[in-house]
């Protein structure tokens, strides 16, 4: 299943979905088909004027050129998807969209889906993160049990 | 080649990165990314102490805080966020603020949306790369010697002769060919001494035809006018120091300039809508049968509530005031409401864009408008807005004052 993952560029929620057979819909590698079209050059993910413009599927105009821009490349994945992990309060290492205001709206519409979502607070000790990765698990277990 | 630091949130994802760049390029610029890790990060955000949700503008503050800790070399620094973004425009603003309060760098911010091409960004480079490159220059106070300025405008060609800090002739021609319009205004300059143009010790030219005219004339010093006319302005409301905020309502396009120790760090043009300039107030005078300078004395004799002005537009809102002078309006309140119009018009699509200092120095030819600085003073809140004597010539006067010193005799 097509799993998308909040903040949508962690490496290591990518790395837990699909150790379970699952697909994560991540970030880099959107970024990577931008990047390695040579139509385009437009440093650094090549994302030009029209980008901003394909967001207004997702934000108003009156929205800052850059939530637009990354919903342009986010929005697609949240279609796409047919599950969804959130974590929330990561810090930035963790990955990150760099913009409060996208982050706000990718978890409204990914709860807006109707797919069956885990949301998570991101744990702060060893035994938080034992608990979380269990439950990572046995939600993505689940996934493949009740859709095969 | 003048280091440019980039402080920036949202650039990467809005398409401009590109255009960032290619502006700086051209003027002898590179744009250089202040390095910063993760812990830097986190330990420059709990010393800024700003808290903020983003962390795009976390990792600005870090950036920032890498200049000011020299962490990061740089000449110059550009501070950019997203149009409409709030948090972007209050961390931009403090983030200058703090630049300019813990090193010498000469900053301009700007806010940008997807459509932002590389020209827009030009005049800012320009500035920020002359700042640098001429700083010396930009440093004068004072005027010294005998000096001609120029100020090419897109109406008016503005002419100034100082010597010794002092004004002694000017020139003001309705610019029509940029050479013959600077050679008419020059003579006018000169008419009024008994000096001849082999007299002066330099020339320095601004304004829309500053590269022709300065090539035609072989001008000493050729500068963009956001530089120059902060200068000037400055100069003339004997405010070096300090904070400003220089409005210049011109013919066919407003600046509104912010300035830190008289150096531009804040710029927008506006020049989409003629309502919004001074053609609009040319129209009305000539409607009401007065000469443009009697404009401003008879709008201050009116009261713009008692006419009804529902549109901006230079076509749609001379029908308004038309029609309510046919409906019995006096000419004093419909000046007045023109005035009213134009100023309001600068504050909703210019003076918020920027954070507004005080004092505010209003200049260019429509500030002989009296009706016109009392409504922009009253759409401010009613603070005091300062027009120096001479106001009309801030680029040529700003011109003629950084000219000096770069003497041919040097």
């Amino acid at each position: 299943m097509k799993v998308a993952i909040f903040p949508p560029n962690s490496l290591i929620l990518a790395d837990l979905v699909e150790r379970k057979g699952h697909e994560p819909l991540i970030l880099q590698k959107e970024i990577r088909k931008k990047v390695t079209d040579p139509e385009i050059d437009s440093l650094p993910f090549n994302i030009t004027q029209e980008d901003p413009l394909k967001g207004l599927k997702y934000a108003a105009i009156e929205v800052p050129s850059g939530v637009r821009g990354r919903m342009s490349i986010f929005g697609p994945l949240i279609e796409e998807a047919d599950a969804a992990i959130i974590m929330e309060d990561a810090p930035f290492g963790f990955g990150c969209m760099g913009c409060s205001r996208t982050n706000e709206l990718c978890v409204y519409y990914l709860r807006q889906k109707k797919v069956p979502i885990l949301e998570l607070k991101y744990p702060r000790s060893r035994e938080e993160t034992i608990e979380v990765v269990n439950k990572i698990n046995t939600f993505l277990d689940r996934l493949e049990a009740e859709n095969g | 080649m003048v280091k440019i630091a980039q402080i920036s949130c949202g650039t990467e994802y809005s398409g401009v990165q590109k255009e960032i760049e290619r502006a700086a390029e051209t003027f002898g610029a590179e744009i250089i990314i202040p390095e910063t890790d993760i812990d830097y990060i986190e330990e420059a955000y709990e010393k800024f102490g700003f808290e903020c949700a983003s962390s795009g503008i976390k990792l600005m503050i870090a950036r920032a805080m890498s200049v000011v800790e020299g962490r990061t070399d740089a000449d110059a620094v550009f501070i950019a966020t997203c149009f409409r973004c709030a948090e972007g425009a209050l961390v931009r603003n403090e983030i200058r603020r703090f630049i300019q309060q813990n090193t010498r760098l000469p900053v301009v911010t700007y806010s940008f949306t997807e459509r932002t091409k590389a020209d827009e960004l030009f005049i800012r480079m320009e500035a920020l790369s002359t700042i640098v490159s001429r700083k010396s220059i930009l440093a004068r106070e004072k005027q010294e010697g005998l000096t001609l300025g120029i100020d090419s405008g897109s109406t008016t060609t503005k002419v100034v002769l100082m010597e010794n800090n002092e004004i002694i002739g000017t020139g003001w021609i309705p610019t029509t060919d940029v050479i013959s319009s600077a050679e008419e205004g020059m003579k006018e300059a000169f008419k009024e001494t008994d000096y001849k143009i082999e007299d002066i010790e330099g020339m320095g030219v601004t304004g829309y035809g500053r590269l022709t005219i300065g090539r035609r004339f072989n001008a000493d010093l050729i500068q963009e006018e956001l530089s120059v006319n902060s200068k000037g302005a400055v100069f003339l409301a004997n405010h070096q120091k300090g904070e400003a905020t220089v409005i210049d309502i011109g013919g066919m396009d407003n600046k509104v300039i912010t300035v830190h120790d008289s150096i531009p760090d804040n710029f927008t043009m506006g020049g989409i809508c003629a309502g919004a300039s001074g053609r609009f107030l040319e129209i009305t005078a000539r409607r009401l049968g007065v000469d443009i300078t009697e404009l401003g004395s008879l709008a201050i004799q009116g009261d713009y509530h008692k006419t009804p002005l529902d549109s901006y537009c230079i076509v749609f809102g001379i029908q308004d005031l038309v029609t309510a002078l046919a409906a019995g309006s006096t000419r004093e309140d419909v000046a007045a409401a023109a005035c009213h119009s134009v100023a309001e018009q600068v504050y909703e699509q210019q003076l918020q864009e920027i954070d507004v200092r005080e004092p505010v120095i209003q200049v260019g030819g429509t500030s002989l408008i009296e009706g016109l600085v009392e409504a922009m003073s009253d759409i401010l809140g009613g603070i005091e807005i300062i027009v120096p004597e001479n106001s009309q010539y801030i680029g040529a006067v700003g011109a003629a004052l950084l000219v000096s010193g770069m003497a041919k005799t040097e």
